[in-house]
């Protein structure tokens, strides 16, 4: 008889974001297992958020995030690699002129 | 790409110091290691929880009592982060849990030690969570990124561990005669194995050239062994006790504290289940583990109640 059955503890997974401080990101911290929403937020608050400082938690299936693929990174970022004239080191400005 | 053109690519971007993450291509060999690596480490957190709650009801004051089990708490949430760290790698945490109740698993050795007095929770505390920051500290460089992530946030939390343990010593080595004492003697029973909880030698560890290789691991178990003892050596002596090692003196030219031989066979032992309380760690474990299933029912049966209501 096996000692954990496979609905034994093996929830649905979900995704922590953590946000530090006000008007910070939320930040990826880890993820977890849980029944439902509830569940996760307050899972998170105890395994991510145990010691300040955390202003706010969001929680997310983790079969609900689509991801970019590594192996088609190359092609897929491609076009930001080449364009120099996004960036504002690539224009000249008259000597002594400031604040542009 | 063919595998062998896929492994130099992988290879070449560790040695450039560069991070591995979960849907990224890896060899079987370092996926077989990792898992096996953060998944001993996990257990080993949860076991962890055992010997110190072993002394919540008894510790000798409400500070100590809420200090030691916000401490293990820390525990069972560090092996809960680490389980995660170790899903990401396509394992599921119910198979891993399996593997530890049946006894197929290896956590540290040094949780199959007794926890006789109320002076081995600081000396835990100052060696065991010593041990582990100085491991720790190094895995949070290491090339998988949701390990080396794991391993930061445990870092932070575990230098109050290793502090807490350390007051508690320094309060019985100057308390009355008998607390000296008894301080002195959890630290002569700690001493040895919490050496050895950097694991054998190189030369003796089966899994170390590919770990190194991978930059799994970024420093040998000598290393780090060197490193915690050089740590503890001036800690004990700023609290007048002594550790248990005729052999240990300062070398002057290596800038290093020299140590004893340690004994390997016994580390062997615990190691393979048959140290002095392996038997009553797992029990405890599995028992826990039965008592816990009418609060995983409940959780499942209140989510269900509460979907049907939404």
């Amino acid at each position: 008889m096996p000692l954990s059955s496979s609905n034994d503890t093996q929830w649905a997974l979900w995704e922590v974001f953590l946000q530090e401080d006000e008007g910070a990101p939320h930040i990826h911290a880890g993820s977890l297992h849980a029944a439902d929403a509830e569940m996760a937020i307050q899972n998170a608050r105890d395994v991510y958020a145990r010691r300040g400082p955390v202003k706010s938690i969001w929680v997310v299936p983790s079969e609900e995030i689509t991801a970019t693929t590594p192996q088609d990174n190359d092609s897929f970022f491609d076009p930001a690699e080449d364009k120099v004239y996004r960036h504002p080191q690539f224009y000249k400005v008259p000597k002594g002129v400031r604040g542009v | 790409m063919n595998d062998e053109v896929k492994l130099q690519a992988f290879e070449a971007r560790i040695n450039a110091g560069g991070t591995i993450e979960p849907k990224d291509w890896m060899p079987e060999g370092y996926r077989r290691q990792l898992i096996r690596m953060i998944s001993q480490h996990a257990h080993s957190e949860i076991v962890g929880m055992l010997p110190e709650g072993n002394w919540i009801t008894r510790a000798p004051s409400l500070r100590r009592k809420m200090i030691l089990l916000a401490k293990v708490q820390d525990e069972a949430g560090h092996g809960l982060y680490l389980y995660s760290a170790a899903e990401t790698l396509g394992i599921e945490r119910s198979e891993l849990i399996e593997q530890l109740l049946t006894g197929r698993a290896k956590y540290s050795s040094i949780f199959n030690y007794p926890t006789l007095s109320w002076a081995d929770m600081g000396t835990i505390g100052w060696f065991v969570d010593g041990a582990a920051i100085v491991n720790q500290t190094m895995l949070a460089k290491c090339s998988y990124g949701p390990y080396a992530r794991a391993n930061l946030r445990i870092c932070k939390e575990e230098s109050f561990h290793k502090k807490q343990g350390y007051e508690i010593i320094t309060v019985l080595a100057n308390g009355t005669p008998e607390q000296k004492i008894m301080a002195q003697e959890a630290v002569n029973r700690w001493w040895k194995p919490s050496l050895m909880m950097f694991g054998p030698g190189d030369k003796d560890s089966p899994n170390s050239a590919d770990l190194m290789k991978w930059k799994i691991k970024l420093k040998t178990n000598e290393e780090l062994r060197q490193r915690f003892v050089d740590l503890t050596v001036p800690q004990a002596q700023a609290v007048g006790l002594t550790l248990p090692d005729p052999e240990l003196k300062y070398n002057d030219e290596a800038g290093h504290w020299e140590y004893g031989a340690l004994d390997w066979q016994e580390f062997f032992e615990v190691i393979s289940g048959h140290g002095p309380y392996n038997r009553e760690r797992m029990k405890a474990r599995r028992e826990a583990h039965r008592q816990g299933e009418w609060v995983r029912v409940a959780a499942e049966a209140y989510a269900e109640k509460r979907k049907m209501l939404a």
